[in-house]
């Protein structure tokens, strides 16, 4: 099928069925990223305890390479201090997913950059 | 065994088998080069001349009007390209010809424009559109300058499906070349792109009132890699593939016969079902409108209620991503198409919905169905019933706003 072939096995099971998905009521950090490339939007919630993220959700609207990096980013971070966190690149999200199309990369920069404005809004609150 | 359901024949068709038989015994043993004096070149070269007899009846045109090419992109190409070169030969009083389209055109029209332009041998106004898609005839009239040499506007749209005012774009130039009141400096020769309409309208040239049309085999159940160009008679073109003396000269190569052959067929077919396929697939898109409407709220139609070709549904959808929502299609066993930025390659909403007055967040959520010759209701009623919970799943994925 041609479909697999644009997507790897891990995009298409992540895009099928994202990971902590939804939203966090009482997040300690959110943020709202918009990607002016193709018009994807995503919103993170974490939930900081002991300065490592004891939760995390998205909400994402756009392509399955968009929906596929944010759940895959969750998994990644989840349980992790803020700091080794904060850090992920969107080359190892789209290493962790099998590797993207090269037109899609730019999916899981929404991913990495939604992660670090969340952590940030959460230090700015704190 | 999972689903199979074609909904995007306006991307392509299959080849009907009745084409298919006509054309392999110019695969196989009927397989002269039709240049050849001998037996094998005569069987081939009348095999070729019975095709563009019964493409030149479909379009109500002579035969010596039709030109073989390898598809539509390649006859636009020719269309503009080769016209321009060849008033330039003829008219050396116009320095600069001038040509009108639309921002709706398919890319092989656009691209090719702002080519000619780039080389400075023509220029170019690229007309807008209302929010149903249709341009303005009154608009073409305002842009026409004693210079233009060229009106190129397509007959029914790849992406929405609206139908343009091609008889009355082509009543108003003949009006204009016939008055010369005008001044102008040439006669202004009309193209119509009739790619996606073939099918379904009327496509005789006089009754359009085109003096260059271009269409493609494989959105008519013929194979891809074969298109026509129709060319009125007179019409000053000048070739843009060098070499032998093929198609009156107008495009060199060896005619790629059985292709030929199958185009043939296939518009032969085309004209014997045009009225019944026409009503039914219309019914059938009418369906498919109407219960996804009722289906799934934040839902739009896009394109004109009612000039509106039979076979594409074409919708935006709030809230969800064209690409997301084909690859859970896909998944459902069915196949459509978007114009979101996410599906094209170069990352840019659909130049056809932007024209129309769709932001951009808009195009993101494009949803195009194509209906054919196979479809059927109960496939019609399987998309109704599966497209909601396919856009429920993303609509709840998104961030609320």
């Amino acid at each position: 099928m041609n479909i697999d072939q644009l997507y790897s096995k891990k995009v298409l099971e992540h895009f099928r069925n994202p990971r902590n998905m939804g939203e966090i009521k009482d997040a300690d950090g959110t943020a709202t990223v918009g990607n002016p490339v193709c018009g994807d939007i995503m919103r993170l919630f974490i939930k900081v305890k002991d300065n490592k993220i004891a939760d995390i959700k998205f909400q994402t609207l756009g392509c399955g390479a968009a929906i596929a990096s944010s759940s895959m980013l969750t998994t990644m971070v989840k349980g992790k201090p803020l700091d080794e966190a904060g850090k992920i690149t969107k080359q190892a999200i789209a290493e962790a997913l099998g590797g993207l199309p090269p037109v899609k990369i730019h999916c899981s920069v929404l991913a990495a950059d939604a992660l670090k404005k969340a952590i940030e809004d959460y230090r700015k609150k704190k | 065994m999972m689903r199979k359901i074609y909904l995007d024949y306006a991307a392509t068709t299959p080849v009907d088998p009745r084409v298919l038989r006509v054309m392999l015994p110019y695969l196989k043993e009927k397989f002269g080069n039709p240049s050849s004096p001998h037996r094998w070149g005569r069987e081939a070269r009348l095999a070729i001349e019975e095709s563009r007899k019964k493409v030149a009846k479909a379009l109500g045109a002579k035969p010596e009007e039709i030109i073989f090419t390898s598809c539509a992109t390649e006859s636009i190409n020719l269309a503009h390209k080769g016209l321009i070169r060849g008033m330039l030969y003829r008219a050396k009083k116009i320095k600069t010809p001038h040509l009108i389209t639309t921002l709706v055109e398919h890319k092989a029209v656009l691209e090719t424009c702002q080519y000619l332009e780039r080389l400075g041998v023509a220029k170019v106004t690229y007309l807008p559109v209302d929010k149903n898609g249709l341009v303005g005839v009154a608009d073409i009239e305002k842009a026409i300058r004693p210079e233009t040499a060229l009106v190129s506007i397509m007959f029914v749209n790849n992406e929405v499906g609206m139908i343009e005012p091609i008889d009355k774009i082509g009543r108003l130039i003949k009006k204009i070349n016939q008055t010369g009141n005008r001044r102008q400096e040439t006669k202004i020769y009309f193209h119509t792109d009739a790619t996606q309409a073939l099918q379904y309208l009327d496509c005789q040239v006089e009754k359009l009132g085109v003096d260059l049309l271009s269409l493609s085999g494989h959105k008519i159940y013929a194979p891809k890699g074969i298109g026509v160009l129709y060319l009125r008679e007179g019409t000053p073109l000048s070739r843009q593939q060098s070499g032998g003396s093929q198609e009156y000269q107008l495009r060199a190569g060896t005619e790629n016969v059985p292709y030929i052959v199958g185009l043939g067929k296939a518009i032969e077919l085309v004209q014997q079902d045009k009225i019944h396929n026409t009503k039914r697939v219309g019914k059938l898109r009418d369906r498919l409108i109407s219960g996804i409407l009722k289906n799934i709220k934040r839902v739009t139609v896009t394109g004109h209620p009612v000039k509106h070709a039979p076979h594409i549904a074409s919708f935006i959808v709030q809230g969800a991503e064209g690409e997301a929502i084909l690859l859970l299609l896909d998944e459902a066993g069915i196949a459509a198409s978007s114009g979101s930025a996410c599906t094209s390659g170069l990352l840019e909403p659909s130049h056809v919905l932007t024209a129309m007055g769709y932001q951009p967040q808009e195009a993101h959520g494009s949803l195009r169905f194509s209906l054919g010759k196979q479809t059927t209701e109960e496939e019609i009623d399987y998309v109704i019933k599966v497209l909601p919970g396919i856009v429920e799943k993303l609509r709840k994925m998104a961030p609320k706003l």
